[in-house]
């Protein structure tokens, strides 16, 4: 049986799903029913200083949904806590003890000056919580007064603030990141400059996701106007992804540490994030879409899967893709594959026809009784056909072996690896030796 | 107080709230959420085959996307651009044959997308409105007789009337709607649908109906043609096949269209008498129609009996499973030989059959059902066909879209040949005959 014990920067956790800064871990209420569920961990909700934020008496949420309602995203104009500073350290104080084999890391949000950072760190070590994370990420309300992404857009600023946070607290520090920028290495790199243990992300995409059609407002609307929210959930996982993978692979930034954030919603999503990258990973739109009770699901589905594949511990399975992550440079052009129909499993809906015939490369023929099937010399294995299928597995991507052609370029294929770097096409091309 | 055992025929088989439940909608109304994941399963297909096998070859997964973005309104309009007796057809269609039969869906898991009730999600939606959604052209000074207020009939005058044209049609009973009227399961066209849906469809404007005009009893077809610049007949079939049994005229014996024409017109159900035990002589819609309501009124027992196999009913395979769900007993390859009783009909012999190569053929062996009423259902009959007009196989012949050998008129619906007796076949022939006139005239 797999091991799903994890030890994050010095901060162990009974599995490596940790519920994120995010309202379902405002209180000690729910952050004990977390526990009791089964979470590995908690990123108690950002505190910040007294006099406490408040947030709109309005709708707070906004959605994209699938058909059946299933929610592929959410968006937020949430604040951080809106509760007295003290009330969460007597909080957060309390469940540490009640759960000391638990994870508790506490977000944190002060302004950009060291006084405050300085005067908030002492408090929450007092707590006993394992480490902070900074919150950098924030992308709307506290981000117009000068906090959270506006200061994780500025690398200067993140490395700034996390140099002084490791210069005034022994506990571990993670720097959260938010995802509206360009290039997120930057941002991590500064984190890892400041001498952070940690980076985590992503923090929510800047969104608006819907208009009223009526009110000619954006939703969740306010009497009459709305304001950008943070995106989360489903929809996100694969910008997520690709920015966990872009730190996990740069030179400057390797070794640094990843807490993956960004639509968990099952333990394949987590597996994924590890794989590329990340140490454990958190969750909160899955957590506050079906509530706590996925845990069981992210555990044993985690655990089975790595049982199946031979992996003893979360550890072995961290960054295992990573390598295979690279520059479109340097895939290999002489990999050629030609899109395949299983005719027993086509249910003929034309689907891939259609596709491929008004927006492809007309690489699909049909018969008058529905019959599909590719023309090689007109397939350039885009995958589209494959995508659009309704039925998983009917078609599917078929390597040509060495010495076959190509009927659509008439070239033999290669056993060589052959990239662009060397491709006559090139006019950078180096010569090949 | 009656009750299912009571011998003879008689009303109050069931108490009144049963008989109304049972004659409720049988597939109700989806909500919008329920069309919503309804619609979510089409994968507008490239050149659906639904579209293909539908007579009246409505663009269904353009209307099915239109319900996904949230606009049924536009999706009834859609529909109704082929098939302006969408509704009913949503209601009547046996579309496990047809669009739903031909679902890729349907092929590959056995579970289609619900194209009929989407279809009634959208047009009921769009006809609650109670605003009609089309515009006549400007007034051509043409006049049209239509011959028969059923499906065939009033999808030709509302093509006709949108094209500018001044549209009469001649109907011989009271109310309009022929067969959507007289002749459908009332379970399947609840709450005076049918009578509501010629309603709307008049809203075009410029199309009047005559009733208690019967062709060769009130009128002739020379003299609609003399005052008309084209004549669409579409009257339907009036006659009913005889049995050609001993014992036919026995009380308690009688045509299955006329108990379900009464039916469909009795204000209150529990009123209406049915036979303990009914038999039904037949294979085909009316014949379950028939079964079925006798059930549904309160009959204790019902036999359906068909002189061949299961397969060349013309019922189609899910409304004899429907049937037979609700307590029908159907019997194959027996033929009636005579209806025996004291005055009354009492119980229903039959013989068993073989369908060969050569035909039809009489095995000797006989049985007898008990019959406190006897339904007949073996076909209905063209009837005082005007002269002139060509007859093949019992029915006008028509060439084209519904063109008869006669200059000036067109034929379409059951009264014709060619396709299935069903309402979205005849709208079909309706409208094209349409078509074809407005071509004729303005050309």
């Amino acid at each position: 049986m797999a091991n799903l014990a994890t030890d994050f920067i010095g901060i162990r956790s009974p599995n490596p799903f940790w519920l994120a800064s995010a309202p379902p871990t405002d209180k000690e209420y729910n952050v004990t029913r977390a526990f009791r569920a089964g979470w590995g961990g908690v990123v108690w909700k950002t505190l910040g200083f007294d006099p406490h934020i408040v947030n709109v008496n309005g709708p707070r949420y906004g959605a994209v949904w699938g058909a059946d309602r299933r929610l592929l995203g959410l968006n937020n104009i949430e604040l951080i806590t809106d509760r007295p500073l003290e009330v969460n350290l007597r909080e957060i104080k309390k469940v540490k003890r009640d759960w000391p084999d638990r994870a508790v890391v506490v977000s944190l949000m002060v302004p950009c000056d060291e006084a405050s950072w300085k005067t908030i760190l002492p408090m929450v070590e007092e707590t006993g919580a394992d480490g902070v994370e900074l919150n950098f990420g924030c992308p709307h309300g506290m981000s117009e007064r000068g906090m959270g992404s506006a200061v994780g857009q500025v690398p200067e600023y993140i490395e700034m603030v996390t140099r002084w946070c490791k210069a005034h607290t022994r506990m571990p520090v993670i720097v959260k990141l938010t995802p509206n920028i360009t290039d997120i290495r930057h941002p991590a790199r500064a984190a890892h400059a400041g001498g952070a243990d940690a980076v985590s992300l992503i923090n929510t995409v800047s969104s608006i996701t819907s208009v009223d059609l009526d009110l000619m407002a954006p939703e969740p609307t306010i009497d009459g106007k709305g304001t950008h929210g943070g995106y989360c959930g489903p929809a996100v996982k694969p910008i997520a992804l690709n920015m966990v993978a872009e730190i996990a692979r740069d030179p400057e930034t390797a070794g640094l540490p990843i807490s993956g954030i960004g639509g968990v919603t099952t333990w394949r999503d987590a597996a994924e994030f590890l794989a590329l990258g990340a140490g454990n990973v958190q969750v909160c739109t899955a957590a506050m879409t079906y509530g706590f009770g996925i845990i069981k699901e992210l555990t044993a589905g985690l655990s089975l899967w790595m049982d199946e594949k031979g992996y003893g511990a979360v550890s072995d399975v961290v960054g295992r893709a990573v390598p295979n992550v690279t520059d479109w440079q340097h895939l290999n052009l002489n990999y050629v594959t030609k899109a395949r129909i299983d005719q027993d499993l086509c249910i003929k809906c034309g689907r891939c026809y259609a596709a491929c015939e008004d927006t492809s490369h007309q690489a699909i023929s049909m018969t008058e009784d529905r019959v599909f099937d590719v023309i090689d010399a007109e397939c350039v294995a885009c995958n589209l056909c494959v995508n659009v299928c309704p039925v998983e597995g009917c078609i599917t991507m078929e390597r040509l072996p060495t010495g076959a052609v190509d009927e659509r370029t008439g070239q033999t294929v290669s056993a060589e690896h052959g990239d662009w770097k060397t491709h006559p096409n090139n006019p950078m091309a180096a010569a090949a030796e | 107080m009656t009750s299912p055992l009571t011998p003879g025929i008689t009303a109050g088989r069931l108490a009144p709230e049963v008989i109304a439940e049972n004659f409720s909608d049988l597939h109700p109304d989806l909500d919008p959420h329920e069309a919503m994941v309804a619609a979510d399963r089409c994968y507008f297909c490239h050149d659906a085959p639904c579209v293909t096998a539908c007579p009246t070859e409505i663009d269904i997964p353009l209307f099915i996307r239109q319900i996904q973005a949230g606009q049924p309104e536009a999706a009834a309009r859609t529909i109704f651009d082929q098939n302006i007796l969408g509704g009913m057809c949503a209601r009547v269609c046996p579309t496990e044959t047809l669009c739903e039969g031909a679902c890729v869906r349907e092929i590959a898991e056995g579970k289609p997308v619900e194209i009929g009730r989407l279809q009634r999600h959208a047009t009921d939606r769009l006809m609650a409105r109670n605003s009609h959604p089309y515009a006549r052209a400007a007034a051509t000074g043409k006049r049209v007789a239509v011959v028969g207020a059923g499906p065939a009939g009033m999808a030709c005058a509302h093509r006709l009337a949108m094209h500018g044209h001044d549209v009469v049609v001649y109907e011989a009973r009271p109310k309009p709607g022929g067969l959507n009227e007289y002749g459908i399961a009332a379970y399947k066209t609840p709450s005076d649908f049918a009578q509501d849906e010629v309603e709307w469809l008049l809203g075009i404007g410029g199309i009047e109906i005559r009733h208690g005009q019967a062709l060769g009893r009130e009128i002739t077809l020379e003299a609609l043609r003399a005052e008309h610049d084209a004549v669409f007949l579409g009257m339907g079939l009036a006659g009913v096949n005889a049995l050609h049994t001993e014992g036919e005229t026995r009380e308690g014996v009688r045509d299955a269209v006329d108990f379900i024409a009464e039916l469909r017109q009795s204000s209150d159900l529990s009123k209406l008498p049915i036979g303990r035990r009914v038999v039904v002589i037949g294979g085909g819609m009316t014949a379950v129609d028939a079964a079925v309501q006798s059930r549904l009124l309160g009959a204790e027992e019902i036999h359906m009996v068909y002189r061949r196999g299961r397969e060349r009913m013309s019922a189609s395979e899910h409304e004899l499973t429907h049937a037979a769900t609700e307590g029908v007993r159907i019997v194959t390859n027996a033929q009636p030989v005579a209806i025996h009783g004291n005055g009354a009909a009492r119980e229903v012999e039959f013989e068993y059959t073989e369908d060969g190569p050569d035909g039809l053929r009489p095995l000797g062996e006989t049985f007898r059902l008990p019959a406190d009423q006897v339904f007949k259902a073996i076909g209905q009959r063209l009837e005082g066909a005007p002269e002139g007009l060509v007859i093949e196989h019992g029915k006008i012949a028509v060439t084209g879209a519904g063109r008869t050998g006669l200059d000036g008129v067109w034929a379409g619906g059951d009264c014709t040949g060619g396709g299935e007796d069903l309402t979205v076949t005849a709208v079909a022939q309706g409208r094209d005959a349409a078509e074809d006139i407005n071509a004729h005239l303005m050309g």
